[in-house]
């Protein structure tokens, strides 16, 4: 097991990223810094989606000199995800940074379990 | 045992734990930040239950003897306390758990990577024939060199429209929430637009930064608009060369205000320019779906690939989404920062 774990280190970097990132999001109690964790994990998913792609020593897919053979690139489907993750994870983020600033603009405070505790007090009364 | 426990207070385990609980900032003297009210929550809420209950007892009158003031306060913070140690027993808990949680899903994951084919083999099953066809027929029936521009912006291109509509929808969710309207005469709304306009912090017509500027911003938007309509024929495309122009415009935007940037960025030119390019996207799209499903002529030539102006939609398709990108970035960091445009 080790030695696949270091012949794809890639991927086993992006796990453990991905690993960071979740745990963040689960133990941190300030919002920006899930909204960080959040964003550990949307990069560790880049990696893991780059490293499938890639082939040792192809070139990228921009077609140069005329050559059309699939056996000269690298292939090009990982690389369009990529893309949309990228555009979907900077959407996610600003509208939770927003919603962030919404919130703490109410309860003054960034603390997920003071910001609970606040909206049950107000809910009472 | 005693003399570890003495040592305990100095140790790195120590130290690590009480960072992690936040109770001491490692950048306290080495930023210029305002220092945190050292106040933790507990003692919060037990004042805050005591002078309820002093509050309560007052408002009782004279007729409650200080016996009873003394009971009752006496009960509230028994409670409080027994709240405080389930609450602490409860975060314990949840920590470890979550602990433990984190460390099966890494451990699940990396055996499961143990299990994947070697990373960078040519043979592996991802390299199939849906890339092979993308490489060989990608250039003759798009007509773009870049293949994964190709890929998107022609195979694949009503996900690209989802991904632009993605953009735009973040881009109004955060309008609504973040949008100061300047008419509303609400107690709120003002108590907002005076706190958006308090800037203390930031640099009002500073020299170097406007100097800067004047010789980054041109340079900026040029090379962002090479990398958009370059999309085609080398790294690059719509949305990163939007990104790089909307990072201009803000750079003009912190250099010289907003009065200067007002003057061509509003948010009607933003509405307008968004909405007109994602409908241009939808409707040159789906004339070239319409055309291609019924396998009739479309009549947009591909031109010689290598040429600027060749591959058919894919240039305008990648100038369409460079504005809506630039435009949503831009939009962004406007609303963030003054809650308008």
């Amino acid at each position: 097991m080790a030695d696949f774990l270091f012949n794809n280190i890639e991927e086993t970097v992006s796990v453990i990223l991905f690993g960071i990132g979740f745990t963040m999001l689960l133990l941190q109690q300030n919002l920006i810094k899930k909204i960080m964790g959040m964003n550990i994990m949307d990069t560790a998913v880049y990696l893991f989606l780059a490293a499938k792609g890639y082939i040792y020593g192809k070139m990228v897919p921009i077609v140069t000199d005329g050559v059309l053979e699939a056996s000269a690139y690298i292939n090009p489907v990982p690389s369009g995800l990529v893309l949309t993750g990228i555009v979907v994870s900077v959407s996610t983020t600003a509208l939770m940074l927003a919603l962030t600033i919404r919130l703490y603009e109410r309860y003054h405070s960034l603390n997920l379990d003071e910001i609970l505790m606040r909206a049950k007090k107000e809910e009472k009364s | 045992m005693s003399r570890k426990r003495e040592n305990y207070e100095k140790s790195f385990l120590f130290r690590l734990k009480r960072w992690m609980d936040g109770e001491v900032d490692l950048l306290e003297n080495g930023m210029e930040t305002v220092p945190l009210p050292k106040r933790r929550r507990y003692q919060e809420v037990e004042e805050k239950l005591s002078s309820k209950s002093e509050k309560s007892a007052s408002g009782r009158g004279e007729l409650s003897s200080d016996r009873e003031e003394l009971l009752s306060g006496g009960k509230k913070r028994f409670s409080a306390d027994a709240e405080e140690k389930a609450l602490r027993i409860y975060r314990r808990i949840y920590q470890v758990m979550s602990v433990v949680l984190c460390l099966s899903i890494i451990f699940v994951l990396l055996w499961t990577i143990a299990y994947l084919p070697v990373f960078g083999n040519a043979g592996n099953p991802d390299n199939n024939e849906v890339s092979a066809r993308y490489i060989e027929k990608g250039l003759q029936e798009t007509g773009a060199v870049n293949i994964v521009t190709g890929m998107i912006l022609d195979y694949r291109a009503f996900d690209t429209f989802g991904e632009s509509c993605v953009l735009f929808i973040g881009s109004c969710c955060v309008m609504v929430l973040l949008k100061i309207e300047k008419g509303s005469k609400s107690k709120k709304n003002q108590e907002r637009l005076a706190k958006s306009q308090d800037r203390l912090y930031e640099p009002k017509n500073d020299v170097i930064l406007q100097k800067c500027a004047c010789v980054l911003v041109p340079v900026i938007l040029l090379f962002g608009i090479y990398i958009v309509l370059n999309g085609h024929l080398s790294p690059g495309g719509g949305f990163s060369g939007g990104a790089v122009i909307g990072s201009g415009l803000i750079l003009y935007l912190n250099a010289f205000g907003f009065e200067k940037t007002e003057r061509l960025f509003t948010e009607k030119t933003y509405r307008r320019i968004t909405v007109s390019a994602l409908t241009f996207y939808c409707l040159a799209k789906s004339y070239s779906f319409f055309t291609g499903a019924n396998h009739l002529e479309s009549g947009i030539p591909l031109g010689a690939p290598g040429d600027i102006i060749s591959s058919g939609l894919i240039l305008p398709l990648n100038i369409c989404v460079g504005l809506v990108v630039a435009c949503t970035m831009y939009a962004f960091y406007a609303l963030f920062r003054k809650g308008g445009m």
